[in-house]
């Protein structure tokens, strides 16, 4: 049966991770993630669930001992942040190379020194060239459902590749909001029982074969090879995943992207997560004072929504891209992917990068009006 | 007539299989065979980077006849945490996991991986191949190579160091099964591994692995090199664990003559096969000694 509550945008990933029935679990805490893995062992040891949760000494060991469970056959969980992240790096890449669709939320954190909690996108988008798919939730449904989703893609047979799926720390991670959390067997019914079809550390296996030795140049290519025509079949795959979720649950967040306000249109905000939420509410204000302003929420970011973004780039006279990260010595990280997108696709919008929140500034309504003010009459 | 341990050992399947591309004289290769011997079939093998992700050979051929999942440096005794979980949920309880790897990798980068597995008493087994330094890089020291030792990184030989007790802060975790091994004494050896099958939980076995390119010895003296670490009281043989509050430990019975410093043979009966103690001095020699000493020291007191 379905029910609604105020939660938190943790504890929304949280149900998200229980409706989709996730076996093992392997976490350590770190802010602003750790309410996710606590609500998760409290259920474990309620017998809530029926999961396995290791309380692993590191991220490193954390994404190990997940992406060794997911080898075994498992639906395997985790979630860090910041730090955390940066930590386990090693093993994000080889989660990816080794092809095993571990999900893990991250909660976007600034990255120290100095020391800083808050709010910053900077620690997920540097692994957007790992070979993980990454969405972005820009509320806590969409976190929520993010997660059974990004299960659905990254285990489909055309896919096999491990998925993060971000919210912004404290703005959403500690932020209650109204979710509707579904009927298990509508979850059940969308997201079938993890059964992958070869599996490595399968006992069954007649003959035992090794994994992940070493490849000479020539294979080793075509194995990673693989792995960008597995991020380009995910495209359709992501859209067939959004779409029966929509069918089945009444609820769109986008697939790739989701476009508001975007119907003529004179300029275009993109923006990531709970910055894009924002972005829309204060398009709906600068809509209501005349200004032909749309929003496009990037939602995946790997991979990317070139052909998504170009289309729509065409169609404006100016564009701005809002990034609550940097990459320094060159951009916005968003920007920078956006501006190469649109050279691809001949292009020539020109387009403004608004560095914001860094660090956990708040974003507010007045601070993209006057960005987009700035722009709009130049 | 009754068939001996030898016999067994001898007639158990092999699942090394020949045309591996180990060095030759190479330790590990035989310490490999005798614990998978020991294990059988139905074994995952998790190996981190080491010389085994290499001899098992190069795709598409492998040396291996369990399956082996090859992992990153550090990772490895948490991957295989990962991998027994889940094999238990989905029903596999009696898979062996088993992980691979040599001081390096379990001594040094992975050892807060190996200390976060047993102190969670993971029921895995951890296999350590000890050849003293990071010999798949090119002799590089670890924290397991011994006092006096030269290496490609210690030039003048080990100074700075001693040589990390792995196998008592094992120990010391409190885990049900911890061992030392030596190729040198391939029953003992393969009688721990099979007592250990019966153990649940954490299982931690160090096995001495001499390297002939890595300490410079002749590769026909592989053999001799490991016997004569145990027979000088360098290399001490034991097993032990923790059970009902109490840390038990005993000497396995090759080792059990060197506890009478006396019947010992002189260390540099070992010392002189090998060119890595080339040049060494009387301060080294006297800090590896002092270093035997405390071995015996620490095992004495619980025997």
């Amino acid at each position: 049966m379905e029910t609604y509550d105020v939660i938190t945008g943790n504890d929304a990933v949280a149900w998200g991770a229980r409706l989709s029935r996730v076996e093992v679990i392997a976490a350590y805490p770190i802010t602003p993630q750790t309410t996710i893995v606590e609500k998760l062992a409290e259920w474990v040891d309620k017998g809530e669930i029926d999961a396995r949760y290791i309380a692993v000494e590191s991220e490193h060991s954390a994404m190990s001992a997940a992406m060794g469970a997911s080898a075994a056959g498992a639906r395997a969980f985790t979630a860090t942040s910041s730090q955390g992240f940066l930590y386990m790096f090693e093993m994000i890449s080889w989660a990816a190379g080794a092809r095993t669709p571990v999900v893990m939320a991250v909660v976007n954190r600034a990255l120290g020194p100095p020391w800083n909690i808050w709010s910053e996108h900077t620690d997920a988008l540097m692994a957007r060239d790992t070979g993980w798919i990454q969405f972005w939730a820009s509320n806590n449904q969409e976190a929520l459902d993010s997660i059974i989703q990004a299960y659905r893609v990254a285990e489909d047979k055309k896919v096999i590749l491990p998925a993060m799926v971000m919210l912004g720390g404290f703005v959403l991670s500690h932020t209650a909001m109204p979710v509707r959390i579904h009927d298990q067997d509508k979850v059940d019914q969308y997201l079938p029982p993890y059964s992958p079809p070869h599996y490595v550390l399968n006992p069954k296996l007649s003959e035992p074969f090794a994994y992940g030795n070493i490849l000479f140049p020539w294979d080793y290519a075509k194995v990673r090879l693989s792995i960008q025509r597995a991020m380009e079949n995910s495209v359709d795959v992501i859209k067939k995943a959004a779409r029966e979720f929509q069918e089945i649950f009444g609820i769109w967040h986008g697939d790739l992207i989701k476009e508001a306000y975007t119907d003529n249109a004179e300029m275009l905000i993109f923006a990531l997560g709970a910055v894009a939420e924002q972005a829309e509410a204060t398009a709906e204000l600068l809509r209501k004072k005349g200004y032909k302003v749309g929003v496009v929420k990037v939602r995946v970011t790997r991979p990317f929504p070139k052909h998504e973004i170009a289309k729509l780039a065409n169609k404006v006279s100016r564009i701005i891209v809002i990034d609550r990260d940097i990459s320094f010595g060159w951009d916005g990280i968003l920007a920078g992917e956006i501006k190469a997108t649109l050279h691809e696709h001949n292009v020539d919008t020109p387009v403004t990068t608004k560095i914001m929140g860094i660090g956990g500034d708040d974003i507010l309504p007045d601070h993209i009006e006057k960005a987009v003010k700035e722009v709009y009459n130049k | 007539m009754v068939k001996t341990i030898l016999d067994e050992l001898i007639e158990a399947n092999e699942f090394l299989l020949p045309g591996n591309t180990a060095c030759p004289g190479c330790g590990s290769t035989l310490a490999l065979r005798y614990v998978l011997k020991a294990l059988g079939k139905n074994t995952v093998l998790v190996i981190p980077a080491s010389c085994s992700s290499v001899y098992q050979a190069i795709y598409p051929k492998v040396s291996f006849k369990v399956i082996t999942y090859n992992v990153a440096f550090a990772s490895a005794a948490a991957l295989a945490s990962g991998v027994k979980q889940a094999l238990v949920k989905k029903g596999y309880d009696n898979v062996n996991v088993a992980v691979w790897g040599g001081d390096g990798g379990l001594i040094d980068i992975g050892a807060a991986t190996v200390s976060g597995a047993a102190e969670r008493n993971e029921d895995i087994f951890v296999f350590v191949y000890d050849n003293e330094a990071y010999m798949n890089t090119g002799i590089q020291r670890s924290g397991s190579t011994p006092p006096g030792a030269r290496t490609t990184t210690t030039p003048l030989g080990k100074i700075v160091g001693f040589k990390k007790p792995m196998s008592f802060l094992m120990l010391l975790h409190g885990v049900p099964y911890v061992a030392t091994a030596s190729i040198a004494y391939p029953t003992d050896l393969y009688e721990k591994v099979k007592r250990a099958k019966d153990v649940k939980g954490f299982k931690f076995i160090h096995i001495f692995s001499p390297c002939p390119p890595g300490w410079r010895f002749d590769d026909s003296k592989t053999i001799e090199v490991a016997r004569l670490a145990v027979e000088t009281g360098y290399w001490i043989l034991w097993e032990g664990g923790y059970r009902d509050g109490k840390i038990n430990l005993t000497l396995s019975p090759p080792s059990r003559p060197y506890k009478d410093p006396s019947k010992r043979k002189p260390l540099e009966e070992f010392l002189k096969y090998q060119g890595r103690f080339r040049g060494f001095d009387e301060r080294s020699l006297k800090k590896l000694r002092d270093w035997i000493e405390y071995q015996w020291n620490f095992i004495n007191s619980f025997t």
